[in-house]
């Protein structure tokens, strides 16, 4: 139970002493660290781990190596990852199987297992060390700070890291000044709207009432996003310490974690980290001796996409439909059971303890004039480096795509990076040196959104992924209003009827005024953003739909009615393989003379081209 | 009340009293009931709605707005293939088909022996290995349209 800031302030000092001897070695332990992020995870990390353990015991090494978990390196690509301290070397999408060379060469021999160390794309060079791989050097972590490097089950390692620090830091502040701190920083939402933070603090603030709320909203549900996923995975006591610098800072004593129910470990590490500081006297009662009182509780999502709009989530949480409300009363007025609440984004949080702790300058230092700080992407799609990536804002989207990214994989062209997910829209390599920030992309006409970022190369239909946005929409729009829940409908089945083949020049047209309809009409950012996919497609994409139309042609080969497999006779050897393959007996022929696609029966599943062994199956 | 078990009442007016300190405690009580019984038929609703005092109607309109609570039993093996746009453009949609074709059910229908549910989920933040298919929690990475006869075994032998 730490009572008192001076408590705190000894309590932080003695961990994070003993967090730098273990990265430095100077405990006399080598200290192997291993992602434990739903990716790894799903590739055995936690399998390696145990018999990294299991390994180390049987040849006597425990005393002298210690085997440690924390969460997602963010290079999800490359996993799972072991990381071994103090050399900082990195082995890469490690297997079981590897467990005992990396033993026996590195921790027993002190050589470095080469085959396992990162290969530059670019370069084909191995790199040994994190710090020198390009997909994080241009990184600058603010919100993932911690994230991959310490335990998060393990409250003395985050205090290693300096947690609650920023919120003792604040308790000594007027409620006013920690506001106007967060105001001068520069902060602004990262769920996707790009608020100034600090004034919907400001708003909340200037309220009379006997109860405030705070609640965090980690209803991630763009999909391609999973920042927010990662941080309360591998950092969860950042949020909680956000959560409650918020608490101090607009006279709230109780804030709700609103998050996916499709995020189980992330869940079940908040509620760990959320007992854990209310264990240590950090939540609850009289914090550190203060007199603030602030607590926390964690309520689930259940699958339904509009949840992350604030005032649905706020819905939800009381129970019902998560439909929004219409505004105003804005929330900060009006919100949770009709009290003043913000909603906060958890990067966002993760970025109040931060700022906090270190001054507004380290945090405004980063980024463009109206943009300040880092951003975290999830860059991921047709990309050599797919993971997770803090950039400072203002970073360009070369540097995005290429330098951290890597590159384009099996050495196609680049086509578009779609950013924002359904709310957003679709940036060219015209773009390319546009740094990015808030206000770039929405006046490029795609946006922020929380920052998934996927990049599509020439084998992606840009009509199929605004046909995909839009089922997307059509499935998540709440019904409560009609230019959403009709609209979109009426959108898709245009698509479709491009898609299919049957589209007329006209439809192009009728798309655009749709789309303007909705984004006019609508109840809530869902459905005034539900449109952008089309309209960013439609804008940089054109010929594409008109190829769709008039020639009646997908140029990407992706639209199945617009297309079709073809055998070419120079190169089939008349092997029957795709014959017996094909599930409709489509394909008929003469064994060792070319074989032929009946058209008439296929149903273009593709089974005949991975079945060929002479790439004999072409797509047209 | 015709084929829910005393048992089962019990535990579900059990689920309802836990949250009785809470505000507004409906999604906690459904998910819970959700998780642990499969499902949420209308009678499990009335239970619902004579502890809390919230009206089957609401609850009703509730349990189906959700795409996690169901009014029908789901099968032994929930297999979710993520339709995120990260697992879209790295081809989830033939894998999708795929379990669609060797099930023999479309998304959201559950086999008729009762062993598979097949849904296509939104994203599960599992971008970096897509594309991503979970089976009851379990996440199987970059699944190919290949790999899907030989994942459908494994849980039918086992």
């Amino acid at each position: 139970m730490i009572k008192t800031p001076e408590e705190l302030r000894q309590r932080i000092e003695s961990c994070a002493a003993k967090l730098a001897d273990k990265f430095e070695g100077k405990d006399g332990k080598r200290a192997i660290v291993l992602c434990g992020g739903t990716g790894c995870l799903s590739s055995n990390s936690a399998e390696i781990m145990a018999k990294l353990k299991e390994t180390i015991a049987a040849k006597g090494l425990s005393d002298k190596i210690s085997v440690n978990q924390a969460d997602c390196f963010g290079f999800c690509s490359q996993g799972p990852f072991v990381k071994i301290f103090p050399e900082d070397t990195l082995y890469r999408m490690v297997s079981i199987d590897d467990v005992d060379e990396i033993v026996e060469k590195d921790l027993i021999g002190g050589d470095v297992v080469e085959r396992l160390l990162y290969v530059d794309p670019v370069t084909g060079q191995k790199v040994q060390k994190q710090d020198d791989i390009t997909f994080y050097k241009k990184q600058r972590r603010i919100a993932l700070s911690g994230c991959g490097l310490i335990d998060p089950e393990n409250i003395d390692e985050a205090f290693g890291w300096g947690a609650f620090a920023g919120l003792a830091k604040a308790l000594t502040m007027d409620r006013q000044e920690v506001i106007n701190t967060i105001l001068d920083s520069g902060l602004r939402g990262r769920g996707g709207g790009g608020f100034p933070t600090g004034r919907k603090w400001q708003f909340a603030y200037n309220q009379n009432s006997d109860e405030k709320y705070v609640v965090c909203n980690g209803d991630e549900g763009d999909p391609g996003a999973f920042m927010d996923r990662s941080i309360f995975e591998g950092n969860p006591l950042a949020v909680i310490e956000g959560m409650a610098i918020a608490g101090y800072a607009i006279g709230a004593s109780n804030g709700y974690f609103y998050v996916r129910a499709e995020y189980p470990i992330a869940v079940k590490r908040l509620r760990l980290a959320i007992e854990e500081a209310r264990a240590e006297g950090l939540l609850g009662e009289n914090i550190l001796g203060t007199g603030f009182n602030f607590d926390l509780h964690v309520r689930l999502g259940a699958g339904a996409f509009v949840c992350g709009e604030e005032t649905a989530l706020l819905n939800s949480i009381e129970g019902m439909r998560g439909m929004p409300r219409p505004r105003p009363p804005f929330p900060a007025v009006k919100g949770l059971w009709e009290k003043p609440t913000i909603v906060n984004n958890v990067e966002t949080l993760a970025c109040v303890p931060y700022i906090l702790r270190n001054g507004v300058e380290s945090f405004a230092k980063y980024g463009t004039e109206k943009s300040k700080g880092t951003k975290v992407f999830a860059l991921g799609g047709k990309v050599n480096n797919v993971g997770l990536v803090e950039i400072p804002m203002g970073t360009t989207l070369r540097e995005l795509i290429y330098d951290i990214g890597g590159g384009i994989p099996n050495g196609k062209k680049f086509k578009a990076i779609q950013t924002g997910g359904p709310s957003g829209g679709c940036l060219t390599e015209e773009f390319y040196d546009e740094p990015i920030d808030f206000d770039s992309l929405s006046a490029k006409g795609s946006m922020m959104g929380s920052g998934g970022a996927i990049v599509m190369d020439e084998d992606n239909c840009m009509v199929d992924v605004a046909k995909f946005y839009m089922e997307f929409i059509c499935d998540e729009s709440c019904g409560k209003c009609s230019p959403c829940r009709i609209g979109t409908k009426r959108l898709l089945e245009i698509l479709n009827k491009i898609t299919d083949g049957n589209g007329t020049m006209e439809d192009l047209q009728e798309l655009e005024e749709l789309a303007a309809t909705i984004k006019a009409n609508s109840l809530c950012a869902l459905g005034q953003t539900a449109a952008n996919p089309v309209m960013s497609t439609l804008k940089h994409f054109r010929n594409e739909y008109i190829a769709h139309i008039q020639d009646k042609k997908c140029p990407a080969k992706v639209c199945k009615n617009l297309m079709q497999y073809k055998i070419v006779p120079e190169l089939c050897k008349g092997c029957s393989l795709c014959s017996r393959k094909c599930p409709v007996n489509a394909i008929s022929g003469v064994i060792k003379s070319p074989f032929e696609i009946d058209q008439s029966k296929c149903i273009k599943c593709g089974m005949c081209v991975s079945s060929c062994k002479f790439n004999a199956i072409i797509k047209e | 009340m015709a084929h829910i078990n005393e048992k089962a009442v019990a535990r579900i007016r059990e689920i309802c009293a836990s949250y009785a300190s809470e505000n507004t405690p409906l999604m906690m009580i459904l998910s819970d009931i959700q998780n642990e019984f499969g499902y949420i038929p209308l009678e499990v609703q009335e239970i619902v709605s004579e502890e809390i005092g919230v009206s089957v109607a609401d609850i009703y309109g509730v349990v189906t707005f959700y795409s996690f609570f169901s009014l029908e039993p789901k099968g032994k093996y929930i297999i979710g293939v993520c339709l995120g746009t990260a697992c879209y453009v790295k081809g989830a949609g033939p894998v999708l088909d795929k379990f669609s074709e060797i099930l023999g059910i479309k998304p959201g229908e559950t086999t008729a022996d009762g062993l598979f549910t097949l849904d296509a989920l939104r994203c599960i933040g599992a971008c970096g290995i897509a594309p991503a298919v979970t089976i009851n929690g379990k996440v199987y990475p970059k699944v190919k349209v290949s790999d899907v006869p030989g994942i459908i075994d494994s849980y039918k032998n086992a």
